[in-house]
């Protein structure tokens, strides 16, 4: 039997040092006894770490995993660690295998240990010491000997504040530059209580609400074992207990009218009914009218309907299919990547968009949610018909010489009859007068179409045609020569 | 108006916002306070400081700037015609209360909403400049939640996001009739906008490929959803959800039992909150965004879950002949919907098959939930044999009712 004695309860230095010299020697792990007490086992030959000759490897996620378990109170903790070291020789995959009993041992172990340090994180309670220079402390009974290890959070995050925290195992003190760790301190050191610790406790109960009781989650996520270091805990047992008490008193209630004053307040602040449906005459009319819309159900999960946008009497209109997720976030039309494809085929024709309106069939975002992404849906007939009266109203009211229909839906939208854009496309169409004048109809491609064409070369033919036909129109609007 | 001290204010003004559920001091961004001034670090896993006997996380400082409020919502404490106390905190007030608190370990940072008074620019103002003298004056690094006011200018709301780790405007109710009928001041068209301008903002700043040095700006934005407080149903409640996650890029949507309040309204129902199934939902919501389900998977609009059992299991029952399901051999979607295998027990049996193949004793040291599981799986010496179709598996999958829960 060999026995090792190492220097600390968290010496992993020290473990690793003899553990490999005990592998080099082919000391099997149920002949090696590991030990950080000096006046047991007297009888044998006690030894200290000391290096081996020969090196090996071991994959580098068994350093991380030693020396977190190194930390766990167990005291099997130094044998299991070297019984994986021992059979990672033979076994040199073992380490990614989560259902070997030695490795899922290990990982709780790991895993209690990593929750010790949080939980430490989490319920350290600093008390004011002194005010001059501010001076904190605090006393912390940690589940596993984790306070080296969890004491640089503590520097990170109140680096500019000069602070101790004792604990049974060690101390760690920083000063605003160094970390110093130091022996453990007995309770009777702990600090004396601080004046917010009141008004902590106060917060503590009243964001209780009696009405959740849940005793046990609370224990699962606070154990009763760090109660004892938290100023809020001294108040569980009466806030339980009468709890159902104010629940249920809280449910009998009957609700007490309301002041005078606070009812004419609050009838003043009322807001206007929804839009009643008259013949909106004028664009600013037009965009807070289709605000409250309900003429189809698109308004329900789009964020905003999408109004036209442009100069109010401009010669030349264009009308979309309908905004996109770009769109309906911001309230404005063709922002999108469509919108940018669009934005420049404008620019190579050489037509001034600030002299156009832009809009679209409908005005509402139709999609699908899929996780955190929106997918596109093409409107059906009914909502293109239901949105016309908005598109009317637009056209009405702006009076342009020559409508572009970008794609079948606008087309459909603004004829009232489904072509296809291949039959239509390249040539000025005659619109019957609507009560905005005479207009013309040159119908082409929506822009999300050439994104969406596949082939490069069928691609540079649509984007010409495109802009071919952006041209016509500018041209027929005599906004280019 | 009485002067009311500190502590009798704390106490008003946090048992009014403690209705709101959201208290997550995760996902902001990597800091700490070496080379400052101040105190305060966030790396990236929240911390909860302490639990109350409700079993919630206590993270942040949650409270109000004030519950004095000009709106009549019927599910909220702080409606203009409740008799509740009312308070109201200086910005200094809140500002040393956030730090004070923040020295002492108790807090992650400062989670503050408020009631609208005068105008939603004026509340929303006074909200901005205790966020920006925490941050400008006193140089804290710590966490910053802000509640937009959903009427305040963008201006205003994209000041809040300079400051804030997290914004979140709440919905409150999933249903727009509702809204109406018990919040009728608040409009829904002025929340999505809101929210809809808030991405926007973040997909900005978010953006790698800009060379400027980003400016700090909020990472991402949550809503809390009233279940209880009108007839909604669990599939409309779900559907609300969905579609927010879509638009909005939300980190969460909060679902918060309606709980019976002081001096409640007489046009809500008078009950105890409906805890079980504020679970149900979130368990639903947790797979819709972890485990692949899509919402009408889980369950139609117009319906409700079924609170006996989880709504992943509920699921398996439906579809049975999916099941049962070849542990050491079945691809990570098919395993991420077996009942009683979470997603790190999957990734463990992904990682373990490659060495043996994979017993149920295996499993169980993965971290599956066995009782749960072996209706629905074949491993290695074992298979459910009829129990998979058995008459009485879903009466053996019910949880027992839980005392806590009522």
């Amino acid at each position: 039997m060999r026995v090792v004695r190492l220097s600390s309860e968290i010496d992993f230095d020290g473990w690793r040092t003899a553990a490999r010299r005990l592998r080099a020697e082919g000391v099997a792990p149920d002949a090696v006894l590991w030990t950080v007490e000096a006046d047991l086992f007297e009888a044998a030959p006690v030894e200290t770490p000391s290096p081996a000759a020969g090196a090996f490897t071991v994959p580098p996620a068994f350093v991380d995993l030693a020396r977190s378990v190194v930390l766990h109170r167990s005291g099997e903790r130094f044998s299991l660690l070297y019984r994986l070291l021992w059979r990672l020789e033979r076994e040199p995959r073992l380490i990614e295998n989560p259902a070997d009993p030695d490795m899922a041992r290990a990982r709780d172990m790991q895993k209690a240990v990593a929750r010790a340090i949080h939980k430490m994180h989490a319920f350290v309670r600093f008390r004011l010491v002194e005010t001059e220079p501010e001076t904190y402390a605090a006393w912390f009974e940690p589940a596993h000997r984790v306070t080296e290890a969890a004491a640089p959070f503590f520097a990170r995050r109140f680096t500019n504040m000069t602070w101790t925290i004792l604990t049974p195992d060690a101390c760690v003190a920083w000063d605003g530059q160094t970390l110093k760790v130091s022996e453990g301190a007995d309770p009777a050191d702990a600090p004396s209580e601080d004046a917010q610790e009141e008004l902590w406790r106060t917060y503590y109960a009243s964001i209780f609400n009696p009405a959740r009781l849940n005793e046990r989650m609370m224990r699962q996520e606070m154990p009763k074992r760090y109660w004892r270091n938290l100023p809020e805990a001294r108040l569980i047992p009466e806030l339980v207990e009468t709890a159902q008490a104010r629940a249920a008193a809280m449910v009998a209630a009957t609700p007490s009218p309301p002041p005078d004053r606070v009812l004419k307040a609050a009838l003043r602040h009322a807001r206007d009914g929804a839009y009643n449906g008259d013949l909106p005459t004028s664009l600013d009319e037009v965009a807070a009218a289709a605000q409250v819309c309900r003429r189809c159900a698109l308004w329900r999960d789009a964020t905003q309907a999408v109004p036209g946008q442009g100069a109010a009497h401009a010669p030349l209109m264009f009308v979309g299919e309908q905004p996109g997720d770009q769109e309906d976030l911001a309230g404005l039309p063709f922002v999108g990547p469509a919108g940018q494809v669009f934005e420049a085929a404008l620019k190579e024709a050489g037509v001034p968009r600030d002299r156009t309106f832009v809009t679209n069939a409908v005005k509402h975002f139709k999609h699908e949610p899929r996780g955190k992404r929106r997918i596109h849906k093409t409107p059906d007939r009914g909502e293109v018909t239901a949105c016309r009266w908005w598109l009317d109203a637009e056209r009405r009211l702006v009076r342009p010489r020559v409508i572009v229909a970008l794609g079948a839906t606008a087309a459909l939208a603004v004829t009232g009859k489904a072509a296809p854009v291949g039959e239509s496309r390249g040539r000025p169409l005659q619109l019957p007068d609507q009560g905005g004048g005479q207009a013309q109809l040159v119908v082409t491609y929506h822009p999300s179409f050439l994104l969406r064409l596949p082939d490069a070369d069928a691609r540079e033919r649509a984007r010409a045609e495109f802009v071919g036909d952006l041209r016509l129109a500018g041209e027929l609007a005599k906004l280019i020569d | 108006m009485a002067v009311l001290d500190i502590r009798r204010k704390l106490a008003i003004l946090a048992d009014a916002a403690k209705y709101d559920a959201s208290c997550a001091s995760s996902g902001g961004e990597k800091r700490d306070s070496v080379g400052g001034k101040g105190v305060g670090s966030t790396e990236g896993m929240g911390i909860c400081h302490a639990y109350a006997p409700d079993g919630r996380c206590i993270s942040l400082l949650k409270i109000l700037l004030t519950n004095f409020c000009i709106y009549d919502c019927a599910y909220c404490i702080n409606r203009v015609s409740s008799n509740t106390p009312r308070a109201r905190f200086s910005v200094k007030e809140v500002v040393d209360l956030t730090l004070n608190f923040y020295k002492r370990n108790y807090i992650e940072g400062l989670f503050l909403s408020s009631g609208v008074i005068q105008s939603g620019d004026y509340t929303m103002e006074e909200m901005v400049r205790i966020a920006k003298s925490l941050r400008l004056d006193h140089d804290f690094r710590g966490y910053i939640h802000l509640k937009l006011i959903p009427e305040a200018s963008p201006e205003l709301a994209a000041e809040a996001g300079l400051y804030a780790d997290r914004v979140s405007i709440n919905i409150e109710l999933p249903r727009d009739d509702s809204l109406k009928s018990l919040a009728p001041e608040k409009d829904v068209g002025d929340i999505k906008r809101a929210m809809g301008r808030m991405r926007l903002a973040i997909d900005e700043r978010a953006e790698p490929a800009r060379k400027a040095p980003r400016k700090t700006f909020a990472r991402s934005q949550s809503t809390q959803l009233i279940v209880g407080a009108d007839a909604a149903s669990d599939g409309d409640i779900l559907a609300r959800s969905a579609s927010l996650y879509g638009a909005y890029r939300l980190s969460r949507v909060y679902y918060s039992a309606f709980s019976p309040i002081p001096d409640a309204s007489r046009r809500l129902p008078s009950s105890r909150p409906p805890l079980l199934r504020e679970h149900r939902l979130y368990q639903a919501d947790w797979l819709m965004r972890f485990y692949g389900f899509a919402q009408p998977e889980i369950i139609g609009e117009g319906e409700d879950l079924d609170l006996s059992v989880d709504p992943k299991t509920a699921w398996a029952l439906r579809n049975r002949d999916r099941f049962p399901v070849d542990v050491n051999t079945a691809d990570r979607e098919t395993l991420l919907r077996v009942p009683g295998l979470g997603a790190k027990a999957v990734d463990r049996i992904l990682a373990a098959r490659r060495q043996a193949r994979l017993t149920m004793d295996d499993l169980r040291r993965v971290g599956a939930v066995v009782k749960r599981a072996q209706a629905f799986v074949v491993a290695e010496g074992w298979t459910p044999g009829a129990a998979t179709d058995g008459q009485h598996l879903k009466a053996r999958l019910v949880e027992p009712a839980q005392l806590s829960l009522f």
